[in-house]
């Protein structure tokens, strides 16, 4: 029995020998490998193989000993876990033992301690004596850079896992690694260094006697020098190498007295990258240094980025100059003094002060920006500096203004103080007894006011921007200064003709109304409804330019100042009132006259939304007002007068639209079903109870028999129902989706049968999924199928079957695929292909009015991809099999869809449609060759293997086009034409001689835009080969 | 990050003022240029434009590092300097050297010349030269630029042709 079990346990035995045999004596590198996962898999022991391995460790020949050792650690490596913690001891023990051994043994001893070094199951003390024998043993530096990366292994691993006992090391694991990291080179183990250097400091190690020591041996790489070589497998660029070393030098004030010296001398070098890495550097210590560490060395700081600032070569020394300065003084801004210290931050920027202010006052003004650039640096830092600087540069500033009469020294002094003013706004938020501006705030006013009133459009600009900062001062500005500045808006916004100058006016009248909605009611308001009233009767006696670009003004003005909810309360009703003037014929109106309203009241709508007071409120008044204006519009007369019919024109519906969806998306809930039980009954019975002044001369019955005028209105009825947040309940919905099913296969009117179409699929898109949403499908698919047969309404019926299919897509319903299918198969069609091509272009696109996100609509975030994989492989199909004459459809369709795809998602999959994108240049629809071109020119950069295999084609291509009628084609044509020379130069020098001829016709081009790619395309051409390029 | 200026063409300014800081931004489409009907003639800021971008590396390359120049310091040309005929098929550039014994002014002209003969349509007569008292040697280098000759032989000397591509190149 015990013979069979020796036999048995002999026979692996015997094959692990002769592993050992084939790796030790057979220079094989395969049965380490084998070894390692019979250990794993439990088949030997780690004793076992010591034992296999046995003469060979003590083998008098270096080589031999090292193989049988590089075994064992390889093995160790992939097995530590499952060391016991005894045998850790012994092979500890055996491998301290080794580190005295000879050179060519080190490396396999080194794996061999990584390996252990990453045992759990190590005893306490072992981690420490490790790391003594390996300081005290082995000269890192001396080892190849494999090895050395092992050394800083084993000492990471041990700080993760040992830190209580290597701290009880105190300064000499300090020392230990500084010996072992001195003089190391490779980029690859100096980020490992630096992460160890940097724990050791921020883990709070000891560091004894030695942070000099420490600081030398870090700081010596500063500023780093290194250039990755070409096609560096290490990918370790310039950029990691200064952060994690600046991640060491500025992890603690301890080194502080050493650093700062040399960053002063680096800032003060030749070198431009130095200068950058100190500034940066020095603005890093800043978090953690205090005013101790900085005490000493601030008047060679401040010299320092005073020069680069005041001779800079480079704006990003200038900034991170700046950058710096910003740091030092919010540092010293924070630090905590002790009772007896004295406060540096004044005496600090007492010294910038002294040396900034001079400049200020010099008649040359040659050095006003960088100090006033340096000024507000430091006054950007902290309350107390802005409150210091501000109130010693302001008076300097003012009195400067008033020195100078030039208009552009005026404004280069205004920008400077709106610079100060604005640091003083960012300290607003906390609550201060005294408001350092007040004492200014009457010089600052006249001298705004000047600038208002001053020709120069510059310094009307700096003027406006600072009297917006005043204003939002909180009370700074009195009555009696606000009744002054709302003048000057309106001078401004109304009068001047610059336009800058009155955009500039409008946008601060908006930031200000919002603050100050009182002055502005009072002053303001009054005068635009006087100027409305005049435009009306300036309207009534025919259009003068002038005037009418005033007018348009006073209602971009109206709309500007809404920004408060009672400021609206009174400018809604003039706007809607003016509306009312219009359509009583009382004002001789056009249709732009109305539409510039609708932009204003849209404006308006737009800033009410975040309120809930006034988005009902805006929402009350005006909707009702615009369906009673178009309902009164749309009742047939005898005579219909012109005005009326305004109304009722393409354009004018649509600002209509676009007024009562924004008015309608961010109602509250309440309001929703109140306002939709009154406007769905509107439109399907003709309830016209809730509109004002509604004595109307018929019936409106926009469903039933009603005038084309009336079906026209179903348009407002979709911007209201599909702006509805989905979970209010329309009534009567079954009613309303029949009707409009209806009323969109119905032929006479495009424009209301294409509304009713979408009104239907924009209900479609919100219903939720059920029995009653499949009804509304089935019902759609049947008025599809039976009006696509034939008959007057087939292009009605096919507007219809897009818009359902878009609702569709963009939720993701399964039935989104049979409709898209059935929209293919048009593509055939020798009536509807064209129609059905454009309508991909539709699919893809957003829509502005109905199926929005904005409007509630459900829309997937990736629709368009999936689009494009789900239909694409049909589209290429289709494209195959279909007859000559109806190609192009296909290749409309699919270039609409690739179009309007983001161009990554395109990339990957476009050498699969390259063929067909080849056929595509030489379809006659421009359309089609714009779209191929903008799909191959990203392709020409990205893929140049894959596009080189057909230069020849596309030379002769991008030639042809870049002579096409089209302007945009010919612009898409050179850009190729352009990245062509992105080819391997091989393959596109051939072309070089024909393509700078061929290209001297587009620098003649009629269109500027076409002659500057054609200028830079030739330019690149003329390069390809040729020296210097 | 702090002040600065905002843009506006530098030539309403006296530039007593330090404005350095703007810069003509680019050149805004407008709509008769999108309107493919309007043809739009070549006027000098367009020509401007692609040889203030080109003099930009020009002027880097051969900057001289103990006086580092800016961008906004340069002006070796203006758009006042370049004059454009369409109609008549005619540019005049004059540049201004960057100080007035530049040992580069040759190449600079040189430079420009070569960038307008591939960037302009056959059918103009082309003009380079110094703006007048610039450059101390200002009547030679002139002629030089104005001999066809010349200009066809310094571009067949492969390392001068070298310097200048490197100036046309963008990508550098």
């Amino acid at each position: 029995m015990a013979a069979v079990a020796a036999l048995e346990a002999e026979a692996p035995t015997g094959a692990l020998w002769g592993l050992v045999q084939d790796f030790v004596m057979g220079q094989q590198e395969g049965p380490a490998g084998q070894v390692a996962a019979d250990v794993k898999s439990g088949n030997y022991t780690v004793l076992q193989v010591v034992e296999a391995l046995g003469s060979s460790l003590e083998n008098p020949e270096p080589r031999t000993r090292a193989r049988g050792i590089q075994l064992l650690s390889q093995v160790l490596l992939q097995c530590h876990s499952l060391l016991l913690e005894k045998e850790v001891v012994h092979l500890i023990l055996f491998y301290e033992n080794r580190l005295k051994d000879h050179h060519l043994v080190i490396p396999s001893v080194l794996q061999g301690l990584k390996a252990l070094s990453l045992c759990v199951a190590l005893s306490p003390g072992l981690a420490v004596s490790v790391l003594k024998a390996i300081f005290q043993e082995v000269h890192v530096q001396s080892l190849p850079q494999v090895d050395r990366h092992t050394v800083y292994s084993i000492i990471t691993n041990f700080m993760r896992t040992r830190e209580e006992e290597l701290k009880g090391l105190g300064a000499d694991f300090t020392f230990g690694f500084i010996q072992v990291m001195d003089g190391e080179k490779d980029p690859r183990n100096l980020l490992v260094a630096f992460r160890i250097v940097h724990d050791l400091i921020s883990r709070d190690y000891s560091l004894g006697p030695f942070v000099e020591e420490l600081f030398e041996v870090t700081s010596c790489y500063f500023p780093i020098d290194f250039t990755p070589p070409p096609n560096d497998p290490h990918g370790i660029q310039r950029e990691d190498l200064i952060l994690s070393l600046r991640a060491v030098l500025a992890s603690t004030p301890r080194f502080a007295e050493f650093l700062l010296p040399l960053l002063i001398e680096k800032v003060d070098s030749e070198i431009l990258s130095a200068k950058l890495d100190s500034l940066q550097t020095l603005n890093a210590c800043c978090a953690v240094y205090g005013q101790n560490e900085l005490k000493d060395f601030l008047p060679s700081l401040w010299a320092s980025i005073r020069r680069e600032v005041f001779q800079t070569a480079s704006e990003r020394v200038e900034a991170e100059g700046l950058a710096a300065l910003h740091s030092l003084t919010a540092c010293l801004s924070r630090s905590v003094l002790r009772a007896d210290a004295e406060d540096l931050l004044d005496s600090f920027l007492s010294n910038i002060l002294q040396d900034c202010r001079h400049h200020l006052c010099e008649p040359d003004m040659k050095l006003v920006w960088p100090s006033a650039k340096l000024l507000q640096a430091a006054a950007g830092a902290s309350t107390r500096a802005c409150d210091h600087i501000t109130s010693s540069v302001l008076p300097l500033l003012l009195d400067q203004f008033h020195k100078h009469s030039q208009s552009n020294q005026r404004r280069t002094i205004l920008e400077m103080i709106l610079g100060f003013l604005k640091l003083q706004q960012k300290w607003n938020s906390e609550d201060k007894d005294e408001r350092p501006l007040s004492g200014f705030k009457d010089q600052l006013c006249s001298l705004v006011f000047m600038a208002l009133t001053d020709p120069s459009i510059q310094l009307q600009l700096v003027g406006i921007r600072t009297l917006t900062v005043l204003g939002a001062q909180p009370d700074l500005l009195s009555a009696g200064d606000l009744e002054l500045a709302v003048g000057h808006l309106h001078r401004l916004s109304l009068v001047e003709e610059n336009p800058q100058s009155w955009m500039a006016a409008l946008e601060a009248s908006e930031a200000l109304a919002s603050l100050y909605p009182a002055a502005f009611s009072s002053h303001l308001v009054p005068k635009l409804a006087e100027e409305l009233r005049r435009g009306e009767s300036d309207l009534a006696r025919g259009d003068e330019p002038t005037k009418c670009s005033r007018h348009l003004r006073c209602l971009q003005a109206l709309s500007a100042v809404s920004t408060h909810p009672s400021i609206v309360k009174e400018t809604l009703p003039l706007l809607l009132q003016h509306l009312w003037q219009v359509n009583r014929g009382n004002a001789v109106a056009g249709s732009t006259e109305v539409i510039a309203v609708c932009q204003s009241l849209q404006q308006v709508a737009e800033k009410c939304q975040q309120d809930p007071e006034s988005c009902g409120y805006f929402h009350e008044t005006a909707v009702p007002c615009l369906l009673a204006l178009a309902v009164q519009a749309s009742m047939a007369e005898k005579e219909p007068s012109v005005l009326r019919k305004v109304l009722l024109e393409d354009e004018v519906l649509a600002a209509m639209v676009s007024v009562i969806s924004t008015a309608t998306t961010h109602l509250s809930p309440e309001l929703a079903a109140q306002s939709v039980a009154r406007i769905v009954p509107l439109f399907l019975d003709g309830n016209t109870s809730f509109l004002p002044e509604n004595s109307f001369p018929s019936r409106f019955q926009p469903f039933q028999d009603g005038s084309s005028g009336q079906r026209r209105l179903v348009a407002l009825l979709m911007a209201f129902v599909c702006s509805l947040p989905r979970n209010v309940e329309i009534p009567q919905l079954n009613q309303l989706m029949r009707e409009l099913l209806e009323l969109s296969c119905c032929h006479g009117c495009h424009f209301s049968s294409t509304a009713a179409a979408k009104c239907f699929a924009g209900l479609l898109n919100k219903h939720p999924a059920g029995q009653q949403l499949d009804e509304f499908l089935q019902l759609a698919m049947d008025t599809v199928e039976s009006g696509l047969s034939s008959g007057p309404s087939r292009s009605q019926t096919f507007t219809l079957l897009l818009w359902v299919t878009k609702a569709l897509v963009l939720r993701y319903h399964p039935l989104s695929s049979c409709l898209t299918a059935r929209l293919m198969g048009l593509l055939s069609d020798p009536e509807l292909g064209p129609a059905a091509a454009d309508g991909f272009s539709l699919l893809m696109s957003d829509c502005t009015d109905v199926l929005t996100r904005a409007g509630h609509a459900e829309v997937r975030i990736m629709f368009r991809q999936r689009f494009f994989t789900d239909n694409v492989p049909a589209l290429v199909q289709g494209f195959h099999a279909a007859p000559q004459d109806v190609k192009p459809n296909y290749l409309k369709g699919l270039s609409h869809v690739l179009n309007r795809l983001p161009k990554p998602v395109l990339l990957p999959e476009l050498p699969t449609l390259l063929s067909l994108l080849l056929e595509a240049l030489s379809c006659p629809d421009s359309v089609v060759q714009l779209s191929t071109l903008s799909c191959l020119q990203p392709l020409l950069l990205e893929a140049p293997q894959v596009m080189s295999l057909h230069v020849d084609t596309l030379v002769t291509k991008f030639l042809n086009l870049s002579s096409s009628p089209s302007m945009a084609v010919r612009i898409a044509a050179l850009q190729c034409v352009h990245a062509l020379t992105r080819l391997p130069t091989p393959v596109v020098l051939p072309y070089k001689a024909q393509m700078i001829r061929a290209l001297a016709k587009p620098l003649d081009d009629k269109k500027r835009l076409v002659r500057k790619e054609a200028v830079s395309a030739r330019g690149e051409w003329f390069l390809l080969g040729s020296p210097g390029s | 990050m702090v002040g600065g200026g905002s843009g506006v063409g530098s030539g309403l300014l006296e530039n007593a003022n330090p404005l350095i800081y703007e810069r003509s931004g680019e050149r805004p489409v407008t709509a008769g240029e999108e309107d493919e009907q309007v043809p739009d003639s070549i006027d000098a800021r367009e020509i401007f434009e692609s040889l203030f971008l080109h003099l930009t590396h020009l002027i880097r390359s051969i900057n001289d590092p103990e006086h580092p120049l800016t961008l906004e310091e340069l002006n070796v040309v203006e758009q006042v300097r370049v004059q454009v005929s369409d109609p008549e098929s005619t540019v005049a550039v004059a540049f201004t050297p960057t100080i007035p014994h530049c040992s580069m002014a040759t190449l600079i002209g040189l430079s420009i010349k070569v960038k307008l003969l591939r960037s302009l349509p056959q059918r103009f007569k082309m003009d380079v030269h110094i703006t007048p008292g610039t450059h101390a040697s200002e009547h030679a280098v002139n002629k030089q630029l104005a001999d066809k000759e010349r200009v066809a032989a310094a571009l067949e000397n492969t390392h001068l042709l070298e310097v200048v591509n490197q100036c046309l190149s963008a990508r550098s």
